[in-house]
């Protein structure tokens, strides 16, 4: 923790009543079934449809049967799905909480398409193949457009809007530079139009155990930062009259977003909405208390992914639609609710 | 600002300062054009073309300049013009320079439009224009619908765009996916906005759209000025707020469409041009007139620089106005720090 002694939280975070605290435990448990419900459909849902028991079989006795081979493929894209699901909620959450602005989101914002245009320029340019060796483009890229956007934006007087319309800008700039690369460059077209908008379908073992290191890292931090993050929701003065270190919470949470994002967006393509809906969501039944919005956001993002990625499987089977398009056309109109809204100003 | 009078008491205002950038906007539009006409695999001095544009050349020329290359201009002095104009409308309106018509949706919707006809009709290029003319009108209106709430305010109608553009961009991306290798090739080039192979057949639906909208559009320019001082000292002012801010959307929603089906959607011209033609005149208000002038120049300057650096028909001259638009954005940052603003 990075707060000594606890700041005492205002009214609204003020430790619940026990009986509101077993409730949120309660939903804490009932989201981690939901999660496990939304796996075991990833893995059963397809081309080629499987039974629960044939999942049982193929995860735990695996026997290297037809359907055993295409569980072992689900599940490293489940499992993938899972740790970029979780990825994108948890910085949506964080950048929602440090910029204190409701229409934060990586997507939004244009961190993942910074990451993007990091991986096609090494791609491209560097003839870097390995996920390995782009994952620090990626990381470079990340940062650098969120600082550009979060100065573009206003820094100190940033309002939701001049935020949102900085991201937006940037990245429409850099998707004609991708479409720069890809019109002079047919191979790369062909690559990357397929992960420009975002999917789980390239999944492999490998892809995950080199994301891994980098999301855990990345998870962890975030749900660190619980404490001093409710103490920055209170104003710049209030925290650091609670004794909260103003600069050394920004930058953790600035760098926890950058790994989040970049790391998942070098592992699947660049994806929006997921960071936004899923922390306001949960808001809307844990309060403003980001000690339960992290673990909500980081056990029901997934589910929205997961979700989306197996809904993607089943409306135009056999052929898939991309996890990517899927949350963006769930997500704008969420979006668009949160916006009519009458209370969309404050967080 | 001056004033002039006549002796039956008219009187006209006149900003001295924005009268010269016009006049010298449409000159420099203009000697862009002939330069450009005279540029390709078989150059023409500018002599020559001024020539044979007014009826006295020779044959070959006159068939190359008139024929090929005339048309290929003017659909890019037109479209410069209807998306600086329209630009200047939307960021007025929205009362942000970041709010253009790129930015909010109207061009990823035009898109979507004109995707759907290459990649699901097999469209031929007239139908793909109707396609990406519809696909903008589309988004338009459901930007204006979904904004509105007891009148439409200036950030909902943003951040509503802004969603609408997340949901074309998905969208296009889908249809990118779907297509076979041959159609996403010609979907990529349509995207990002050229000028090769444009001819009458698109001149003459643009220059009659920019002939009915521009009167308009200047009737309602003193509304619009009051309005950017907020709805309220608008009403106060007598200004019908909610009419004038339809009729001029409509108008700038018709524009930008028109000129995303005849060239693709060209990227940041209508972000830029009213940005830079404020700096030029330094006046205040929406700048209708020099933003339109600009974006031709603009338009027009790319389109040869492409041709230039890259060769003929290598680069569209969308990517050029995208690059110039990152610039544009870099530079943003730059002064509006500098200033203390940001």
């Amino acid at each position: 923790m990075l707060v000594d002694s606890p700041p005492e939280p205002s009214a609204d975070t003020a430790p619940a009543p026990p009986a509101r605290r077993v409730l949120r435990g309660a939903g804490l448990v009932l989201s981690a079934v939901l999660l496990l419900a939304v796996v075991l459909a990833s893995i059963a849902v397809g081309a080629k449809q499987l039974s629960l028991g044939q999942v049982w079989h193929g995860v735990f006795q695996d026997s290297g049967t037809y359907a055993d081979v295409v569980v072992g493929e689900r599940v490293s894209r489940t499992l993938l799905g899972l740790l970029v699901g979780t990825a994108l909620g948890l910085s949506g959450a964080v950048l929602q909480a440090l910029t204190r602005n409701p229409l934060a989101d990586p997507g939004l914002l244009g961190i993942n398409m910074g990451a993007s245009s990091a991986v096609v320029t090494a791609i491209s340019f560097f003839g870097v193949t390995s996920l390995s060796g782009y994952v620090w483009f990626a990381f470079a890229g990340a940062a650098i457009v969120g600082v550009l956007v979060y100065t573009l934006g206003g820094t100190r007087s940033a309002t939701p809007v001049r935020l949102a319309l900085a991201g937006t800008a940037l990245t429409a700039a850099l998707s004609g530079y991708l479409q720069a690369v890809m019109i002079t460059d047919n191979a790369a077209l062909d690559k990357m139009r397929f992960w420009t908008v975002g999917s789980l379908a390239s999944a492999k073992t490998d892809t995950i155990q080199q994301v891994l290191p980098f999301l855990a890292v990345g998870i962890l931090l975030a749900l660190g930062l619980a404490r001093p993050l409710n103490a920055l929701a209170m104003g710049d003065d209030t925290a650091r009259a609670l004794g909260a270190h103003l600069t050394r919470t920004r930058a953790l949470s600035m760098a926890s977003a950058t790994l989040l994002c970049g790391a998942a967006t070098a592992a699947c393509g660049p994806i929006m909405f997921v960071g936004l809906m899923v922390p306001h969501v949960v808001r809307s039944f844990t309060g403003p208390d980001m000690r339960w919005i992290l673990p909500y956001a980081a056990l029901l993002s997934p589910v929205l992914l997961l979700g989306a990625d197996v809904l993607g499987r089943v409306v135009s089977r056999p052929a898939e639609l991309q996890v990517g398009i899927v949350t963006a056309a769930i997500g704008a109109p969420v979006f668009i609710f949160l916006v009519r809204r009458q209370r969309m100003a404050k967080l | 600002m001056k004033a002039i009078r006549t002796r039956g008491g008219l009187s006209v205002r006149l900003d001295v300062r924005t009268a010269v950038v016009v006049a010298l906007l449409v000159a420099a539009a203009l000697a862009g054009g002939v330069v450009l006409i005279g540029t390709g695999d078989f150059d023409i001095p500018a002599a020559d073309v001024v020539r044979t544009l007014f009826g006295q050349g020779d044959a070959g020329q006159d068939f190359i300049v008139n024929e090929l290359r005339l048309p290929r201009v003017l659909v890019g002095l037109l479209v410069g013009a209807a998306l600086g104009l329209g630009g200047a409308l939307f960021q007025s309106i929205a009362r942000n320079p970041l709010g253009s018509p790129d930015v909010l949706g109207l061009g990823q919707g035009a898109t979507a439009g004109a995707l759907l006809v290459i990649v699901v009709f097999s469209g031929s290029a007239a139908q793909v224009a109707g396609g990406a003319l519809v696909g903008g009108l589309v988004t338009g209106a459901a930007m204006y619908v979904l904004a509105w709430k007891r009148g439409v305010h200036g950030y909902r109608f943003v951040l509503v765009g802004i969603g609408l553009n997340a949901f074309a961009v998905a969208l296009n991306g889908y249809l990118l996916t779907k297509a076979d290798f041959v159609d996403a090739a010609r979907a990529v080039v349509w995207m990002t906005g050229s000028l090769t192979g444009r001819d009458w057949e698109q001149v003459w639906p643009l220059l009659w759209l920019c002939v009915v909208l521009l009167p308009l559009v200047v009737a309602h320019a003193r509304p619009l000025r009051m309005l950017e001082m907020g709805d309220d000292a608008a009403y106060a002012l007598g200004v019908p707020v909610e009419r004038t801010r339809v009729v001029l959307m409509g108008c700038a929603v018709l524009l930008t469409a028109a000129a995303t089906a005849a060239a693709g959607p060209v990227s940041f011209v209508a972000l830029t041009a009213p940005q830079l033609a404020r700096r030029l005149t330094r006046s205040p208000g929406p700048n209708l007139l020099p933003a339109m002038c600009m974006g031709a120049t603009l338009l027009i300057v790319s389109d040869w620089a492409s041709q230039r650096v890259f060769g003929a028909d290598q680069l569209p001259v969308g990517v050029v106005t995208g690059v110039l638009g990152g610039v544009y954005l870099l530079w943003l940052l730059v002064t509006e720090r500098k200033a203390g603003r940001i």
